[in-house]
């Protein structure tokens, strides 16, 4: 017998009003980062030893951009699924947990909007 | 909740000091523990990438940071963090599908992401130095 309304079992959000999207988001984000990961490796590797001249021609090519930018949003997405369960986990204070959130969500959101311009402006052309 | 003085006097259940170590375990913490250093060491990869984006100068002084013996040993620990929280989530993708939960499936799965990650690291390295 389940005491859910038939509105919430049919939403299917429970009671954090998010349902299995944490969840969800993880995985599909883990996924992307299998190919992305090793296509950036890559990119990078073929850098070794390059100088500025090098990595601007390579980085300013349009599928190269393509890939970073995807890159850097899907790692920056997943990073901060993961810490806000390592901070849900470990850190108890109430105000001192908000804190640390907040602090995760800002810490993802400069180093993705850093990469995202850093990467537009290269495909751009520097 | 927590703060409530009644729930501060209460026996705690054990934790995990009474287990004895495991492989998986140690796999287990070890996955949370590379994918903190990560979420880190991302601050590198944009550093990187904006130093390309502001000029030859800044880009050569950042550059020379990552090709010194001191960035280098960053860049190795990273590539093998990288790879093992990658492996270790490769598992957690094949437990998703609720497959590999036989002892001895966990058990080769630990060993492999560890001895996988270590392989895969040199391998990595031996092919940028052989590029370079």
């Amino acid at each position: 017998m389940s005491l859910r309304t038939p509105l919430g079992k049919v939403r299917g959000l429970g009671s954090a009003k998010s349902g299995t999207d944490h969840w969800w988001m993880q995985r599909v984000t883990a996924i992307a980062n299998i190919p992305l990961v090793i296509c950036v490796m890559g990119i990078v590797i073929s850098l070794t030893g390059a100088d500025h001249a090098a990595v601007i021609a390579r980085l300013g090519h349009p599928i190269v951009t393509i890939v970073l930018l995807a890159f850097i949003l899907s790692i920056t997405w997943h990073m901060r699924l993961g810490m806000q369960v390592v901070i849900e986990d470990y850190v108890h204070g109430e105000g001192r947990k908000i804190a640390c959130l907040l602090a995760n969500a800002f810490f993802c959101a400069v180093i993705a909007i850093a990469g995202v311009f850093a990467v537009l402006k290269l495909g751009f052309g520097a | 909740m927590s703060s409530t003085s009644s729930q501060d006097q209460r026996p705690l259940s054990p934790h995990l000091q009474v287990y004895r170590p495991m492989l998986t375990m140690m796999m287990s913490i070890a996955h949370r523990i590379t994918g903190v250093a990560l979420y880190f060491g991302t601050f590198l990869v944009a550093w990187w990438l904006v130093a390309a984006a502001v000029g030859a100068g800044y880009f050569d002084m950042v550059n020379g940071f990552f090709g010194s013996w001191f960035g280098r040993i960053i860049l190795l620990g990273y590539t093998w963090t990288l790879i093992h929280h990658a492996l270790g989530g490769l598992r957690h993708l094949v437990w998703d599908t609720g497959r590999g939960f036989e002892l001895d499936q966990v058990e080769f799965m630990a060993k492999a992401n560890l001895v996988g990650s270590i392989v895969l690291t040199v391998l990595v390295w031996i092919v940028g130095y052989a590029v370079r």
